[in-house]
């Protein structure tokens, strides 16, 4: 759990995975993916066949298998069957070019995200590209109220689809967005009805790639109009995104459920960070569900990234600050009883 | 010196096997390159194929694939059906002394007599890995927490061997005294059966995947390390307290299939850089069988008599080597 560069990350297979609650629209949104003109292969694991009325060779169903690593902390789970369909699937290579995984609705979708990291031979062959959750507009804030699933797949999500918009008011959904950008303010999210979305904003995202980690600015609402992805040389000003940080952090949402946690600092050391977010990590793994930071170091020319799914945090250095940004960095914690003012602490502490 | 017969392969190396004088290169693309007088073709699955084993005596190689048929394939690239499994990946597959195959997939596993007699397990947790024991009459499955044992003539209730973990692959002894499985950490675990004594190999850098009983089940080589490790087996206790052969050291990679030979107290190691050595047990000496390559040697087989080494690796590069005199 160290922080190490990918190396050639490009040769390895990217894996998209879907979550959302039954009946949220995973398996229209999946057969949308399996039937249209994409230009990707896909080869999918589902959980179920069910409605999937796709005869694909490369469909298989799997059983969830979890397997704990130690002493059974949420943190060392992964998917048993995952590694064993990952390595089926590498005796087929050439006849696929991506992977797609349906988790079941009540699914915690850290194991899934941690077999990507934890086991050698699947982090050697295939790498997480990102966590996509399919909302249904008009029953999540009651699902939000009776589950932690339903909570941990917006929490865990890189690009929400807020289906079924077409079956609330106007200010349903607001509600719903506000409650969804509480629990989890970085992740990219769509209205949808029917899941009509251009698939190009769900697959290949790159979401857990240190390179593609652009900004932690809430981009709250992305629909069809707003259609423009900015890439890494990007010099578009992004500011107009821009919450104001001036207090240092902002937080939301009740005492005991999912809440993310924005910080800011400025420079700082290094070796002080490392520790820290080892310990952190180490500590309040368990409770930590995704965090995302963009570090500024003393003396440093480049900005570096971290990100994390519970007790596993990778880092690298990105690319150059530019001339004129702000060196300033931002982490954001999504978790359940984070201790907010320790964490904040513990930032500050890491100041150069 | 070796000399090397190159065989084209253009899938993933999946097992080799000697049937016969033929050699057989079962490939990820769901054929079976047949080498002997001439050179075969057999399609066996209509995806890919998963799973591979050749029966102990020696007739036919049984493979199973992702179109969920379990096929027997002989010298002559004939395909004959064992078994149909509609849309299910079989991904394990086992033959018995007495002709039944096994088969698994999921939380279930099964066994076909010859006469085409089927018996079906269902399992609490999903099936690392199926072996039969040596005279063929029970099936060990390994599963999450331990192995389940069956008897596969007779219904009686399983019986269960207990290891906390993942057990991802299993093997009997060849004098049926003892199981040994691969886990998901990376280490073995083994137990006497006649008393369920517990025993555990530790110590590799990587998951354990290759294992092979050297002649006469002298010893157990491993795979995972930076050389081929051989656990002794001959003593009155197993491999318990005593240290292990390392052969074939190498600094920079690590050992991916292991192959005794049939007859002497010689291993064929393949490594993660397609490198295959022999490697003499009694004093290391080793001999250079194939050069480094593109892809992790995937598989490897003696014949019968020990003359032959059949190797194919991930990326469908494979050949014979003969050792002759």
């Amino acid at each position: 759990m160290t922080a190490t560069p990918e190396a050639g990350s490009d040769t390895k297979i990217p894996v998209t995975v879907l979550t959302g609650y039954l009946g949220a629209g995973k398996t229209t949104l999946m057969n949308r993916i399996l039937t249209e003109n994409h230009g990707t292969r896909y080869a999918v694991i589902v959980n179920e066949f069910g409605e999937i009325g796709i005869d694909n060779d490369l469909l298989v169903e799997s059983d969830e298998e979890i397997f704990e690593m130690n002493n059974g902390c949420i943190c060392c789970t992964v998917r048993g069957d995952l590694i064993r369909t990952v390595e089926n699937l590498m005796k087929r290579k050439g006849s696929f070019d991506a992977i797609l995984v349906e988790t079941t609705g009540v699914a915690d979708p850290a194991p899934v995200a941690q077999t990507f990291f934890m086991d050698d031979d699947v982090r050697e062959k295939a790498r997480l590209d990102s966590v996509v959750t399919v909302v249904d507009s008009r029953h999540v804030l009651k699902r939000l109220e009776d589950t932690e699933e339903a909570e941990d797949q917006i929490a865990f999500a890189d690009v929400i689809l807020l289906n079924k918009t077409d079956l609330v008011t106007a200010d349903e959904l607001k509600a719903v967005e506000d409650r969804i950008h509480s629990i989890n303010p970085y992740a990219v999210l769509h209205r949808t009805e029917r899941c009509g979305i251009d698939l190009k904003a769900v697959l290949n995202r790159g979401a857990f790639d240190l390179d593609r980690i652009l900004s932690l600015d809430p981009q709250f609402l992305e629909d069809h109009d707003h259609h423009h992805e900015c890439g890494p040389d990007c010099d578009h000003d992004h500011d107009h995104h821009h919450h104001d940080h001036g207090d240092h952090h902002h937080h939301h949402g009740d005492l005991h459920s999912v809440k993310s946690i924005s910080l800011t600092a400025g420079e700082l050391n290094p070796q002080v960070f490392f520790r820290w977010i080892g310990d952190v990590t180490q500590v309040q793994g368990p409770n930590i569900l995704r965090l995302k930071g963009i570090m500024a170091f003393k003396d440093d020319p480049q900005r570096y990234v971290v990100q994390g799914v519970h007790m596993i945090v990778e880092g690298d250095h990105q690319r150059d600050w530019k001339e004129g940004e702000e060196r300033v960095s931002r982490i954001v914690f999504i978790g359940r009883e984070l201790d907010e003012n320790a964490l904040v602490t513990g930032l500050k502490a890491c100041e150069a | 010196m070796p000399v090397i017969a190159p065989v084209d392969c253009d899938a993933f190396v999946v097992k080799t096997a000697f049937i016969g004088n033929t050699a057989a290169f079962a490939c990820g693309d769901g054929t079976i390159r047949l080498v002997g007088e001439g050179e075969t073709i057999a399609k066996a699955h209509e995806g890919g194929l998963l799973a591979a084993a050749v029966s102990p005596d020696g007739r036919r190689i049984v493979t199973s694939g992702d179109d969920g048929r379990v096929v027997g394939v002989s010298a002559d690239g004939s395909v004959s059906e064992i078994a149909s499994r509609p849309r299910k990946w079989i991904d394990m597959v086992a033959v018995a002394a007495q002709g039944a195959v096994a088969f698994a997939c999921g939380r279930t596993a099964w066994v076909v007599q010859e006469g085409g007699k089927e018996k079906e397990y269902t399992l609490s947790r999903a099936v690392g890995g199926i072996a039969f024991a040596p005279r063929g009459l029970r099936l060990a499955v390994a599963r999450y927490d331990g192995v389940s044992l069956f008897w596969v003539n007779v219904d009686s209730p399983e019986q269960e061997l207990s290891w906390k973990g993942a057990h991802t692959g299993i093997l009997f002894s060849p004098d049926g005294k003892y199981i040994v499985t691969t886990m998901q950490e990376n280490a073995l675990h083994g137990w006497r059966l006649a008393d369920q004594q517990d025993m555990r190999m530790t110590g590799y850098p990587t998951k354990v995947k290759s294992m092979d009983w050297s002649a006469k089940g002298r010893y157990l080589a491993t795979s995972g390390a930076n050389a081929a490790v051989l656990w002794p087996f001959h003593g009155k206790s197993g491999p318990m307290g005593q240290q292990p052969l390392q052969l074939g050291v190498r600094s920079d990679t690590i050992v991916s299939v292991v192959a005794c030979h049939p007859k002497e107290e010689v291993i064929a190691i393949g490594y993660q850089d397609g490198m295959v050595l022999a490697v003499r047990f009694e004093d290391n000496a080793e001999v250079l069988l194939r050069r480094p390559g593109n892809a992790p040697v995937s598989a490897l087989a003696w014949d019968a008599r020990g003359e032959r080494l059949a190797f194919g690796t991930e990326a469908g590069e494979a050949g014979i080597v003969s050792l002759g005199e």
